[in-house]
């Protein structure tokens, strides 16, 4: 017996819900420091705002042990050119990183300067961020002093900023590599965080997710004193009262996907993903900005391969591909031949196609494994794609299948499962506009990692966590004193619970598909004045007409449904800031067919949007609002100790 | 076979098995219950048995469930048809797929 059917033929009825049913019983929990989101920047947040010696609790909808799209590991630490073995000053870099139009030169800033920091505060906790066992002596990268495996693929001008000689022979020698991005064990790290996080008091609440935040007086706009929960297991609804709240948790993931059969395995982050932070802070009228950006799953769809794709096929590592005669492919292998080229030269694709309809290349192609150096076979093999996340299973259920890096060639989804869908697309760099102390423009609520608009990799999400746990920390002495608003949380309280008390209705997953169907039809991307507005008639629609008919039956259908209802809030501000921006886009996947002029100057800029007494506001800000990055980061960090001495 | 109840059911979801437990290994620890993040498996009822497999199409094969089990060989990983990776012995051209 495995499954509920299962367990229904053999016991004739099925099982009981196993956790006592809690529906709307209050919990009240006080705190200094209130976390949402348990991932890697959360527990990160956690763990720093702790060690200033407040009390903090730490919300987490999933299990913090594992939770979050860190939570089975990570294979690169990804800028910390603060490492004894980089080439690049860290500050030069960071610059160099955020020479692009739409980035975030705060993150990018706090990421550069404390990165190897966090890392060497992850080891202090137990975290495996060396060759300690000397498994990978002479790969390339490999610091026989450190013992640090350097990830020799990047070269000192940055991969977001591609040369146009990368990707040929010989273009990333040794001495023109930038030594900042360090090849880790992250399997190990999630379990310890949470440990850390259990080590310094944090009263950590799993399986619940935050619903909303709460403000001063119950106004929108005014400063952030608590948030209220949801347990998913059991029904129960949590309050908090906190004198400073974070944010830590991540985009919308399957606002454009229709079947939720699909859900789990067509995401590359985790599935418990549903933009609930950004809605919060947008209900509690925080300002977001890149909102109108939208992004395509081209990795990760349910009706392809799954992401990682390094493992599941061979398409993207580090591995040399061939043709089906065993030809090898003008691809770029991501190392030391091609200075971290992750895709192919511009042209390159298109000479490749080119080549397959003349005959000259047969598809389909494979990954030839055999034909890599064996050290660097081993530590792409059992260390990136090992450690690097789902990855992990998928390389040990090759591995018992009987496939052998030594010996076979594995088959590349290059070119014949055609090209991605529009409709798979995801969330773009949407986030929370936040400032040098990662504090939002409400008081009292503080953003981090994938919370903030335009955000990055797992490292970054770590010291952006770290950073922020330090500020919201510093900030509530000056809290003074505040009182909850009961209306506000009444209001809330209603809103959650009522899918509980119908006896018929629609669930979670015909509405998330109704808006699945809006997201494809109106906000593709052939976006028009007309379609967007179609778009937000149909999930007002949807609002008006199907939300009062949400029915959930037990916690966990609950909790989904409340995630229908945070996404259907997500799209509107997505719909809402792709009708402000009259510019298109390339950079932002944003199209606008009734304003079709690319990358025009006035344009360069981040539209921003809000709530003001429920109305939407839209603004600007210049496109580095940050100011200089050195300056401003040493201005704001004068008391920063560096690595925590543990015994503190 | 002639002899169980044949109940009228709804489709299953699909992917239905994400992983597979082997009961005689299985000590129903419930370590896999409480190391899921999305809630895919709930307790079994009868102690000491292997968790019953709930929400199946809200799986997201991170695979800590399986990586996390302290008895090896308990609980395993079943990929989805669709997603199963294919390779080939570089000498022979045997195919092979997990």
């Amino acid at each position: 017996m495995a499954t509920w059917h299962e367990y229904l033929r053999d016991e004739g009825r099925p099982p009981a819900w196993p956790y006592q049913i809690q529906f709307g019983q209050e919990q009240l929990i006080e705190t200094d420091v209130l976390v949402i989101g348990g991932g890697i920047s959360g527990c990160w947040a956690a763990i720093a705002a702790a060690r200033q010696g407040v009390r903090v609790a730490l919300v987490e909808k999933g299990d913090v042990k594992r939770s979050g799209s860190g939570g089975p590991g990570c294979d690169h630490w990804c800028n910390a050119p603060a490492n004894p073995l980089s080439r690049v000053d860290p500050d030069e870099w960071a610059v160099h990183m955020a020479d692009r139009t739409y980035c975030n030169g705060i993150g990018l800033q706090i990421q550069n300067r404390e990165d190897f920091d966090t890392l060497l505060e992850m080891e202090q906790m137990g975290g495996k961020i060396r060759d300690t066992e000397d498994e990978f002596l002479g790969a390339e990268g490999r610091d026989d002093e450190t013992k640090f495996m350097i990830s020799p693929r990047y070269g000192t001008i940055h991969s977001y900023l591609p040369d146009p000689h990368m990707g040929e022979p010989g273009f990333n020698p040794p001495e023109k590599r930038n030594n900042v991005v360090i090849r880790v064990w992250g399997n190990t790290f999630k379990p310890v965080l949470k440990k850390e996080c259990k080590r310094l008091g944090v009263q950590v609440f799993d399986r619940v997710m935050g619903t909303s935040l709460l403000n001063e007086n119950g106004k929108q706009g005014a400063r952030v004193i608590g948030a209220t929960g949801l347990n998913g297991r059991t029904g129960e609804f949590l309050i908090f009262r906190a004198k400073a709240v974070i944010l830590a948790t991540a985009g919308a993931g399957s606002m454009w996907l229709m079947s939720m059969e699909h859900g789990g395995y067509s995401n590359m982050h985790s599935r418990n993903i549903n933009g609930d932070g950004s809605v919060m802070a947008w209900k509690a009228g925080a300002e977001l900005t890149m909102m109108e950006s939208t992004g395509v799953v081209g990795i990760a769809t349910g009706l392809k391969h799954k992401w990682y794709t390094g493992a599941g096929d061979a398409s993207y590592e580090n591995v040399p591909l061939v043709d089906a005669k065993g030809r090898r492919l003008p691809y770029p292998i991501q190392g030391w031949e091609d200075a971290g080229a992750m895709v192919p030269a511009p042209g390159t694709q298109e000479k490749v196609r080119e080549a397959i309809m003349r005959g000259e290349y047969e598809l389909p192609f494979y990954g030839d494994w055999p034909a890599m150096a064996e050290v660097e076979r081993r530590a792409t093999w059992n260390l990136m794609l090992t450690e690097e996340s789902t990855t992990r299973i998928m390389i040990k259920t090759m591995n018992e299948a009987g496939f052998d890096i030594n010996k076979d060639l594995q088959l590349s989804y290059k070119f014949i499962e055609g090209n991605s869908l529009p409709q798979w697309g995801s969330g773009g760099s949407g986030g929370l506009v936040v400032d040098w102390n990662l504090k939002t423009t409400v008081d009292g609520l503080y953003a981090v990692g994938t919370q903030m608009f335009c955000p990055e990799d797992h490292s970054y999400a770590a010291a952006t966590g770290r950073y922020g746990g330090r500020k919201a920390a510093a900030s509530v002495k000056d809290a003074g004193e505040f009182e909850l608003n009961r209306d506000q949380i009444e209001a809330e309280k209603k809103r959650i619970f009522a899918p509980t008390g119908r006896d018929r209705g629609i669930e979670w997953k015909e509405l998330h598909n109704g808006l699945s169907r809006a997201m494809q039809y109106f906000v593709s991307e052939y976006k028009t004045e007309t379609l967007l507005k179609m778009g937000l008639e149909e999930i007002e629609r949807l609002e008006a007409e199907a939300v009062p008919q949400l029915i959930a039956h037990d916690p966990h259908k609950l909790m989904r449904s409340i995630e229908d209802l945070s996404m259907m809030e997500y799209a509107k501000v997505i719909i809402h800031a792709s009708l402000a921006r009259k510019s298109s886009n390339p950079r932002m996947g944003f199209n606008r067919i009734d304003y079709p002029e690319y990358n025009q100057e006035e344009w360069e800029k981040f539209l921003t949007i809000k709530l003001v007494d429920d109305k939407v506001e839209t603004g600007y800000l210049p496109p580095r609002y940050w100011g200089d990055m050195k300056q401003q980061y040493e201005a704001y960090n004068k008391d920063y100790t560096g690595v925590y001495a543990p015994g503190n | 076979m002639s002899e169980q109840n044949v109940f009228a059911l709804p489709n299953i979801p699909t992917p239905s098995t994400p992983v597979s437990f082997n009961p005689d290994k299985c000590t129903g620890c419930n370590n896999c219950v409480e190391t899921c993040p999305i809630d895919v498996f709930i307790p079994n009822p009868k102690k000491g048995s292997p968790p019953i497999i709930l929400h199946a199409e809200e799986c997201w094969y991170c695979g800590c469930c399986v990586d996390d089990c302290p008895t090896p060989g308990a609980c395993n990983f079943n990929w989805p048809l669709p997603l199963k990776p294919r390779w080939k012995n570089k000498e022979t051209g045997e195919v092979r797929q997990v």
